[in-house]
């Protein structure tokens, strides 16, 4: 008897868990995947750092359900990127597209590993000669 | 060349010193709005009160702060006497933002109306056409309806002198 109502009670809260998750409905499983993969490359405008699929601000369920919206109507990825960045600028987008405006962002990490580069070569060859002018001197 | 690398680990830190002390002063929540220099997207909503079809053209022709509101919002409640205060200077639009109704109607008779129009935005299409994040924020348009400043958050006296003022001199 206890068993049947705890089992029930069990049930009745996993039903309340389900009902506060948004259910999608999708043509395809790859619909599905590219609605997953766009929440995963938008990000909440509300938030510091959660993209929209992984945030429960007010504003990323509106904005998933616009991506939803656009995927039914047969928007391209490219489309979809683009519809955000008008309203809520290049913020959105995880990965910035490479231009004028990120060229220091995306290109800063391979120079100052060149730099780096750079200076260790720099410093073997000077330790490398002082040892050869230390071995010529003895 | 042995005297300058001595200097190099100064060097880099004092730049770093810079960046960190820049970053204090800048608050991360602060975003550019896609649409300044924009005019205000198109749209055809009613008026709160009135019923009344609202579209684009209808905004006022002189320069005016579109304040984008809801009643569940605590912020905006807290802005509200100064944007009345404001209003006795400029005009200032409301857009009533994914809000219902009834809520909306008695926080404007709680609170009063100081308002030139209200747009009612229940589903918040015309919020995200302004790139609008949350509630409240305040867009500076000027009278050709073009939008050169957003505010997020609440309007006070000091972002009045601090924003709006400056930008409200250059355009009109």
């Amino acid at each position: 008897m206890i068993k049947t109502i705890l089992v029930a009670f069990a049930l009745a809260a996993s039903m309340s868990v389900h009902a506060a998750i948004e259910t999608y409905q999708f043509d395809s499983p790859e619909q599905e995947a590219r609605f997953r993969q766009l929440g995963y490359e938008l990000r909440c405008p509300k938030c510091q750092n959660q993209a929209i699929g992984d945030s429960d601000a007010e504003i990323s369920g509106d904005l998933r359900a616009e991506v939803y919206r656009m995927l039914k109507e047969g928007a391209t990825d490219a489309e979809i990127k683009d519809f955000m960045v008008a309203r809520y600028g290049r913020y959105v987008l995880y990965s910035p597209p490479l231009d004028k405006q990120t060229l220091v962002l995306w290109f800063s990490p391979v120079g100052l590993f060149v730099l780096g580069g750079i200076l260790v070569v720099l410093r073997i060859r000077q330790s490398k000669k002082a040892l050869e002018e230390g071995e010529s001197q003895a | 060349m042995n005297r300058l690398m001595v200097w190099l680990p100064l060097g880099v830190f004092a730049i770093l010193v810079g960046f960190f002390f820049k970053g204090l002063t800048l608050d991360p929540r602060e975003q550019p709005s896609a649409l300044i220099g924009q005019p205000v997207p198109a749209f055809e909503l009613t008026d709160l009160n009135t019923g009344q079809l609202l579209s684009r053209e209808m905004l006022p022709k002189e320069p005016f702060l579109l304040n984008v509101w809801a009643s569940w919002c605590i912020t905006c409640q807290v802005e509200h006497p100064y944007l009345t205060k404001l209003s006795e200077q400029m005009p200032v639009v409301g857009l009533n933002y994914k809000d219902t109704e009834t809520a909306a109607k008695n926080w404007l008779q709680k609170l009063g109306d100081p308002y030139a129009m209200q747009i009612f935005d229940p589903s918040g299409r015309l919020g995200l056409d302004l790139g609008v994040a949350g509630a409240p924020e305040t867009f500076l348009v000027d009278s050709s309806g073009v939008i050169h400043l957003r505010i997020q958050g609440e309007v006070n006296d000091r972002v009045f002198t601090q924003k709006i003022q400056p930008m409200l001199e250059m355009i009109q």
